[in-house]
């Protein structure tokens, strides 16, 4: 009858992170075959790297421990670390795609004992902190890594370096031979939940992000308040000094046709997120300033925002910063603006700036298959042939909530063509 | 004017018709960039930014008296800065001009001032002379002030003309394009269509 034939009945998807680990479970659990594949060592995303959350400021390791728990008791799913997609061909229903494996010249006889970390000296930035600190080049990318086991940095391999891990390893899982493969499969739909990352703040010339010292981007300091990050939870400068006068610059990147053309969305929140974490940290004697075009707290938000609003350690400017100037005897960044609320001019002195960058997908500038279509901030629409679908922060700016939201229904999706492409085969 | 006039009030769209870029004003999302970024702020008694929330709240006098939009170099800065790209340099001109053309514009405003004798000075013949928009200047504050200006000037002016830069027979009359009936004719079709864009025409 149908010149539509079947092929796979399973379900791929691209990504680990909060959205990608909803949207597989999800499948998996309505009893589809589902395979994850994630870049990285480690699943997780850059939720993993938050120190809490909003509004309820609780922490995000709690939410993911109930999510690995459920990924480790599925046998529906399959889960490809260090796995990327190299090319995908085909249509809905019966898609081909091929994968690329890295080496993480560690096997699964690794019991996370952290011997090979302790016997290697050679160190690398930090991925898990934005490179603000160093760690061991046989390292476990985070407490929350899933799966638990060391990773190797191909950077020693072939080096004496590398060469004492396995030395170290007691159970003979460090493998310095692993060699990249590739894995072609037959899928029915894909999932797409590659997520996002922060703006390139450097592109915004007068704030000097990297250029002037104690100027940082909202996910470094998200870094610094987390107790397992660089400054051990302490909101330290560089100097070494204790930021406790911390400004906010809102729309870093966000809602300008210079840089990213859309609204961010969640850098609003997090910013009044953030300003608690001064609070934290500083008590009273902290000191946190909004400068704002207007704050977008979305719906039920607003409660969150008006909490923050009664807090007398935070001081809202209504005004976009225009640069950032700095004060060579004090270390401070100065900010210069005028704002909108009288139109006064002001240069104002923080001990930190912090720049809520915007959300830029992690697909930009990367190529993907023709079929899929992209907005124009490189958001996934979805795809022609109705076989794929953007979830979470990959297809649209989206806070941990409703990229969970989001995935739930791509997952949906993903299994109606699946269910779809079955009954015109068995017809 | 009574209130329901005062409410009735539509400064934005006569500024959206009439003024060159106009109708960019209602992009604003007033964040302050252009403001802040603008080399000679402090200069301005309101900066674009409140210049276009004036638009909006139809504050017609006050906007087309200020000499805000006069102070404007065109450097350009708020034109690359903002985040929603108005042609910010661009409005301050139109502005400026239509305030001009209405005769709202500050009295005695330098920048007026000089654009209207340079502009004056270069349509008689189509090419600026030189020594009658310098002398024009010199003498726009009156005779004893012109010689004062003329005198302190006295060594810059010989020296132009030891180096042939400066030709002192341009005074009886000077030099021009060679179609000049061409020329009044360009000028003249050039004015109506501004009229009509402007809201001009009679």
């Amino acid at each position: 009858m149908s010149a539509s034939i079947a092929t796979s009945q399973t379900i791929l998807v691209v990504g680990g992170g909060i959205s990608g680990m909803t949207a597989a479970l999800e499948a998996a659990e309505c009893g589809q075959q589902v395979i994850l594949a994630e870049k990285l060592p480690t699943l997780g995303g850059r939720t993993a790297l938050l120190y809490r959350y909003f509004p309820k400021m609780c922490h995000p390791t709690c939410g993911l421990e109930i999510n690995l728990k459920r990924l480790k008791g599925n046998p529906n799913l399959r889960i490809m670390t260090m796995t990327e997609v190299a090319a995908v061909s085909g249509t809905r229903g019966d898609y081909t795609v091929t994968l690329k494996v890295k080496p993480r010249y560690v096997n699964e006889n690794c019991t996370a004992c952290g011997d090979c970390g302790n016997a290697v000296s050679a160190q690398i930035p930090n991925p898990a902190n934005y490179g603000l600190d160093r760690i061991k080049a046989a390292y476990l990318p985070h407490g929350m890594a899933y799966p638990q086991r060391y990773v190797i940095d191909p950077s020693i391999v072939g080096t004496p370096e590398g060469e004492k891990a396995k030395a170290a390893c007691k159970f003979g899982a460090v493998d310095l031979g692993m060699q990249e493969e590739t894995v072609e499969l037959k899928v029915g739909s894909v999932v797409w939940a590659t997520g996002w990352r922060p703006y390139d703040a450097a592109k915004i010339q007068p704030y000097g992000y990297g250029r002037i010292p104690n100027v940082v981007t909202s996910v470094e300091f998200e870094r610094m308040a987390d107790p397992h990050g660089p400054t051990g939870g302490k909101l330290l400068r560089a100097d070494g000094k204790e930021a406790k006068n911390v400004a906010f610059i809102q729309c870093a990147g966000s809602r300008d046709e210079n840089h990213l053309r859309h609204c961010s969305r969640i850098c609003c929140m997090a910013s009044l997120k953030q300003t608690q974490y001064v609070r934290e940290a500083c008590g009273e004697e902290g000191k946190s300033t909004i400068y704002y075009i207007d704050i977008r707290a979305i719906d039920r938000f607003e409660d969150f925002y008006q909490s923050v609003q009664n807090d007398p350690t935070v001081t809202f400017v209504k005004s976009k910063v225009a640069r950032i100037a700095f004060n060579e005897e004090t270390g401070n960044p100065v900010l210069h603006g005028v704002d909108t609320e009288g139109y006064h001019r002001y240069a104002a002195e923080h001990d930190l700036v912090v720049l809520a960058v915007g959300m830029e997908p992690e697909v930009a500038g990367v190529k993907l298959p023709e079929d899929i279509v992209l907005d124009s901030s490189n958001f996934i629409e979805g795809s022609r042939s109705g076989g794929m679908f953007g979830a979470g922060a990959a297809a649209s700016p989206l806070d941990v909530n409703r990229a969970v939201q989001s995935a739930t229904a791509a997952s949906l999706r993903a299994i109606q063509v699946i269910h779809k492409t079955a009954s015109t085969e068995a017809a | 004017m009574t209130t329901a006039m005062k409410y009735r009030n539509d400064f934005l769209g006569e500024v959206e018709k009439n003024v060159e870029e106009g109708h960019w004003v209602r992009m604003c999302m007033q964040c302050g960039v252009c403001a802040g970024s603008c080399p000679l702020g402090n200069a301005w008694a309101h900066p674009p930014q409140e210049l276009f929330m004036m638009i909006r709240a139809g504050k017609r006098e006050e906007v087309l008296s200020s000499d805000s939009m006069w102070m404007c170099t065109s450097c350009y800065n708020c034109i690359v800065r903002c985040p929603r790209k108005l042609p910010i340099t661009h409005i301050m001109h139109g502005l400026a001009n239509y305030a001009h053309r209405l005769g709202l514009a500050p009295k005695g405003q330098p920048t007026r001032e000089t654009a209207t004798l340079f502009w004056n000075n270069l349509i008689k013949k189509g090419r600026v002379n030189e020594l009658t928009f310098s002398l024009a200047l010199y003498f726009k504050d009156g005779f004893v002030q012109g010689i004062k200006n003329a005198l302190n000037m006295q060594a810059v002016g010989l020296g132009l003309v030891k180096a042939k830069r400066l030709n002192p027979m341009e005074l009886l009359g000077g030099h021009g394009v060679k179609d000049q009936a061409g020329f009044k004719a360009m000028i003249e079709k050039a004015r109506q269509i501004e009229d009509r864009k402007k809201g001009f025409a009679k």
